[in-house]
Parts: C-alpha cells; sequence; structure tokens
C-alpha cells in the first residue's frame, strides 16, 4: 500500500515490514518492549508529517490521540462527548 | 443546533483466530475489494500499559451519487483510524472518522473484534452517521447508511481475501 507521501514509500514499507514481524514474534507473545522499530519509524514519521503538511491535511480538528472514548478509563475522562446527538 | 445522528450496526464472524486477524489486520491492504484506498500510513503508535494504541492515516476515494455531488467535490477523502489492543483481552477496537466536510457527512465508526469460544473471531461494527445540511440531512443520512451496509460488506470480503492468503490452513472448524 502507498504512503500519502509519494517518497515516502519505501521508508514505509521497511517500517510495515519492522512492525508486522515485531507485532506477531514479540507483542503478542508478550514482549511489550516497542524499541525494535523505534529508529524506522522516527525517519518515516519525518517523511509522513512533512508530507501531510505540503497537502495542507488538516489533522488539527480531531481529538489528541486516542481520547476516543473507547477505552473505559478515557470514557471516563471525556465523558460523553462522543454520543451521538440523537437517533432516528 | 441539534444534529441529528443515524445509528447502523452489523455483525460480522471470521472463521480465524483473533490472533489471525490482528495480525491480518495491519495487512489488509491492497485487496481486490479496497480500489477505493488509496493510501495508508501509521502516524501514531506507541505501546501503553501493555495496550498497543495506533493512529492511521487512510484515503480513499469516496464515489457520491449524483445529487450528492452539489454538496462533495470528488478530491479523496482522508479517514483517521485510532485503535487500542489489548493482548492479554484479545480485544481489538478501531475507531474511525473521515477528516473535513463534516457539516455535510460525519461518519464515526466503531469496531470491536473479539475472541469468540468457538475460537472464531466476532467483529461488531457500529456507526453514527450525522449530516448538518439544512433539509438534506435525512436523505444524506440515508445514503450514508446505505453506503456503510454496501462498505461493510465490501470490507469484510476483502479481509477475508486476505485472511485465506495469510493463513491458508488454520480455518476454524473447517
Amino acid at each position: 500500500m502507498s504512503s500519502v507521501g509519494e517518497d515516502c514509500n519505501e521508508l514505509k514499507q521497511q517500517y510495515d515490514a519492522c512492525f508486522n514481524s515485531w507485532f506477531s514474534e514479540r507483542f503478542l507473545k508478550g514482549q511489550t518492549d516497542d524499541s525494535a522499530c523505534a529508529p524506522i519509524f522516527r525517519v518515516y514519521q519525518e517523511c509522513v508529517k512533512r508530507s501531510i503538511k505540503e497537502k495542507k491535511i488538516d489533522l488539527q480538528e480531531i481529538d489528541p490521540i486516542f481520547e476516543t472514548g473507547l477505552e473505559e478509563d478515557n470514557a471516563k475522562k471525556s465523558g460523553a462527548k462522543q454520543q451521538p446527538a440523537g437517533k432516528s | 443546533m441539534v444534529v441529528t445522528a443515524s445509528t447502523c450496526r452489523t455483525e460480522t464472524v471470521f472463521d480465524y483466530s483473533w490472533m489471525n486477524v490482528v495480525v491480518a489486520y495491519w495487512n489488509r491492504y491492497p485487496n481486490p475489494s479496497s480500489t477505493h484506498v488509496l493510501t495508508e500510513d501509521t502516524i501514531q503508535r506507541e505501546v501503553r500499559d501493555g495496550k498497543l494504541f495506533s493512529r492511521r492515516l487512510l484515503s480513499k476515494t469516496n464515489p457520491v451519487p449524483k445529487w450528492g455531488a452539489r454538496f462533495y467535490n470528488n478530491v479523496p477523502v482522508k479517514i483517521v483510524e485510532d485503535s487500542v489492543l489489548d493482548p492479554v483481552k484479545k480485544t481489538f477496537t478501531t475507531f474511525t472518522r473521515n477528516l473535513g466536510m463534516t457539516k455535510i457527512m460525519k461518519v464515526d465508526e466503531i469496531v470491536v473484534y473479539s475472541e469468540q469460544k468457538d475460537g472464531s473471531t466476532l467483529a461488531v461494527r457500529r456507526a453514527y452517521i450525522s449530516s448538518q445540511v439544512f433539509g438534506f440531512s435525512r436523505a444524506i443520512r440515508a445514503f450514508g447508511i446505505e453506503r456503510f451496509k454496501a462498505n461493510g460488506n465490501k470490507a469484510s470480503n476483502g479481509f477475508n481475501y486476505v485472511l485465506r492468503r495469510m493463513f491458508p490452513d488454520s480455518l476454524v472448524g473447517g
């Protein structure tokens, strides 16, 4: 799959490959240390952030990360703001 | 003003273990049913309290019916997908919404993937669709719901395709 930044494709593929093996070989087996892919993630992020800026994709309107009201603890913090106003 | 939201709920069972489903999830695209998905990026990711939190940015083409064209321009729609994966409880929750044009039609979608007793994986998908276009809100929401259903079928077909390719032998009970 392509990255939003045409010049980030290679970095994205490298990161995805690293993540996929970390995810199935380590994380799902109970190892939560996520430093293995951190260096490549950092470089990939620099590229993708630059591209998001260039394309003027506005991420400001979305909530701070993971304040989605999904998790029980987040639900307490953000209250009922994700609830729909009505139903039809 | 009061924004009315329409809601919709669907359930899908994947005949694969939860582990296989979450591994395949990150490799869902491309697949033959997802030709409308153009790009996919992870823009934030961390492990917190043993759970994996991810934020991804997707862009998709979004064909609209003729009568809707007056409200939309046809640029790719940007979508933000947040997810929380709990490897101990074996739950995976995704929360997806579109960026921009949210006054016209805002779609919040929540999918919870959990392990069933028989070893298969249940995906419960819920959507909240709202529109603030005066006079057209109901029509737009109805359109949104139809598209939600159609896209849901497409999404599970595509996901099953990827699962079959990645895990040809691990069909649960069959």
